[in-house]
C-alpha cells in the first residue's frame, strides 16, 4: 500500500497560505469586476438601441463558447503587450497575476451578465412603467426601481457563480501563476508528496465550496420566506 | 506591430521530424478533444441518470448515496480531479493495479483517466439535472403509474423518466456545450487535445496568433454544431402539450 507521508504539510502551510491570498485575490476582483461589467452587458443587451445590444450579444457569446483555458492563455499572450503599450507597470508586478484578474473579469462578466439580464427580465413590467409614470427618465427607473430587486432575486445566483468562480481559479495552473493549487503541486513535485499535496488541496477546496454553498442555500431559504 | 503573418506555416512540415504538418498536429489534437468530449458525455448521462434517480428514491440511504455524489464531485475544482485521476489513484489501488495501470501507453493512460473524470465531474451537474426533472413531473403521474400496478422500476421506466428527460433537454445542452469545454483542463494531465495543441504549434512555429486563433474557432465551431444538434433534439423530443409543443 502507498505509505503516506503528510509531515511535509504543516512546513509549508506559510507557502500554502500566500498561495489561498492569491486565490482569493484573484476571486474577488473577478466577482466584482465581473458584476460591474456584467451588469453593464446585460443593461445594453436590454437596450432599445440596436449595435449596444448586438455588441452585448457577441460579446457573451463570444466568451461563453471558448474554454476558460484558451481565454487565459490568449490574455496571457495580449496583456503583457498591451500593458506595454498602456502604461508602464512597476517591473516587480507578476504580469501573469494581472493577466489572470483581467481573463477572470472579462470571462465572468459574461456568465454574470446573463444572470442578471434573467434578474432584470424577472422584474415586473408594471414596475417600469410605474417609473415611467413618476417621470422618472430610464437611466432613473433602472438604477432606482428595476436593478435594486433585480439585485435582490439574484444574490443566491451570484454567491454561486462566485464559488464556482472560486473553483475556477486554479486554472491559472496552466499560465503558471503561483495560487494555491499551483503552489500545492509545485510543493509535491519539489518533495515528492504529489499525492499528499493533491489530496490536501482537494480537500481544502471541498471543506471551503461545500460551507460556502451550505451558506448560501440558508441565506436563500430565510430570504425566500 | 511588426507581427508576421503567416498562415501557411500550417502547411509545412513539423520540425521534430514526424511525417506530419502543423494542420496534421491540430487534426490530431480535434480528434482527441471531440473522442474525449463524447465518450465522457455517455459516462456522463449514465452516471447522472443513475445517481440523479437515486436522488427521488424513497430509501434515505440511497438517496443519501446520491447527495454525497454530487457534493464531492461539484465542490472539488476541475483541474484537481483531472490530478487526482491521474496522479494520485494509481497511487492508492494496489500496487499490482497501480502498476499495471502505469505500464499502459502513455496516450491510454492520460486519455482513460480524463474519461473518467471529465464524465464524472459532468455526470454530478446532470444528476441535479435529472432529479429535478423527475421532481417536476405531477406527483399524480407517479401516483398513478402505481396504482395501475406498476412495480416501482416499471414507473420509473415507463413513465417518469421518458417525461423527465424531455423536460430537460434545454439544461443538457449547456452541459453538453461545457463538456467540450472542460475537456480543455485535460491538457493539465498532458493530452495532447486542442488547447494542448494550440500552444505546441505556437511554441514550435512561434507563430502563436494563428495558432490560437484557428483553435478557439474551432472551438466556436464545435459550439455552434452541438448547439444545431440539440436544438433539433429539443424541437424532437419536446412534450406534447408543453408550451411550444406539437
Amino acid at each position: 500500500m502507498y505509505q503516506f507521508n503528510w509531515s511535509g504539510i504543516t512546513s509549508s502551510l506559510p507557502t500554502l497560505a500566500q498561495g489561498m491570498l492569491i486565490t482569493v485575490q484573484i476571486t474577488a476582483a473577478a466577482v466584482i469586476v465581473g458584476i460591474i461589467w456584467g451588469t453593464i452587458l446585460a443593461l445594453l443587451r436590454l437596450s432599445p438601441i440596436k449595435p449596444l445590444a448586438w455588441f452585448a450579444k457577441c460579446y457573451v457569446t463570444i466568451f461563453r463558447s471558448i474554454p476558460l483555458v484558451m481565454v487565459l492563455l490568449w490574455f496571457f499572450l495580449l496583456v503583457p503587450q498591451l500593458l506595454k503599450s498602456l502604461l508602464d507597470l512597476p517591473p516587480d508586478i507578476d504580469i501573469r497575476f494581472v493577466s489572470a484578474i483581467i481573463a477572470f473579469s472579462l470571462f465572468e462578466a459574461a456568465y454574470y451578465s446573463e444572470i442578471i439580464r434573467a434578474g432584470i427580465q424577472s422584474v415586473p413590467r408594471g414596475q417600469v412603467y410605474a417609473a415611467n409614470a413618476l417621470g422618472m427618465t430610464y437611466m432613473q427607473s433602472m438604477r432606482l426601481v428595476v436593478l435594486p430587486q433585480a439585485f435582490r432575486a439574484m444574490v443566491p445566483l451570484l454567491l454561486t457563480q462566485g464559488i464556482v468562480l472560486f473553483q475556477d481559479t486554479a486554472l491559472v495552473y496552466v499560465i503558471g501563476l503561483a495560487d494555491f493549487f499551483r503552489t500545492a503541486t509545485n510543493i509535491g513535485e519539489r518533495d515528492g508528496q504529489l499525492v499528499e499535496m493533491v489530496l490536501f488541496a482537494g480537500a481544502c477546496y471541498f471543506v471551503i465550496c461545500l460551507f460556502a454553498s451550505t451558506l448560501v442555500r440558508r441565506f436563500q431559504k430565510r430570504y425566500s420566506r | 506591430m511588426s507581427y508576421q503573418w503567416n498562415w501557411g506555416i500550417l502547411l509545412s512540415a513539423v520540425s521534430t521530424g514526424e511525417p506530419t504538418t502543423y494542420l496534421g498536429w491540430f487534426m490530431d489534437g480535434l480528434k482527441a478533444t471531440v473522442t474525449l468530449s463524447l465518450a465522457a458525455w455517455i459516462i456522463a448521462l449514465i452516471a447522472g441518470s443513475l445517481f440523479g434517480i437515486l436522488r427521488t428514491l424513497p430509501n434515505k440511504w440511497l438517496s443519501g448515496l446520491g447527495a454525497v455524489y454530487v457534493a464531492v464531485f461539484r465542490n472539488i475544482p476541475l483541474i484537481v480531479q483531472f490530478f487526482i485521476w491521474y496522479f494520485v489513484l494509481p497511487e492508492l489501488v494496489p500496487p499490482s493495479l497501480g502498476a499495471w495501470f502505469k505500464g499502459l501507453p502513455p496516450l491510454i493512460q492520460f486519455f482513460s483517466s480524463a474519461v473518467v473524470c471529465l464524465g464524472l465531474f459532468t455526470g454530478a451537474r446532470i444528476c441535479e439535472q435529472v432529479r429535478t426533472g423527475i421532481l417536476a413531473l405531477p406527483p399524480g403521474q407517479k401516483n398513478a403509474a402505481l396504482a395501475l400496478g406498476f412495480t416501482l422500476p416499471q414507473t420509473y421506466r415507463y413513465v417518469l423518466l421518458p417525461n423527465a428527460y424531455r423536460i430537460i433537454v434545454p439544461p443538457l445542452t449547456s452541459e453538453f456545450l461545457n463538456i467540450f469545454k472542460n475537456s480543455a483542463v485535460a491538457s493539465t494531465i498532458g493530452l495532447l487535445e486542442l488547447s494542448a495543441q494550440a500552444r505546441q504549434l505556437s511554441d514550435y512555429t512561434a507563430h502563436t496568433y494563428e495558432s490560437f486563433i484557428i483553435v478557439t474557432a474551432c472551438y466556436a465551431l464545435i459550439n455552434a454544431v452541438v448547439m444545431l444538434f440539440m436544438r433539433w433534439v429539443e424541437r424532437t423530443s419536446r412534450l406534447p402539450g408543453q408550451i411550444g409543443g406539437k
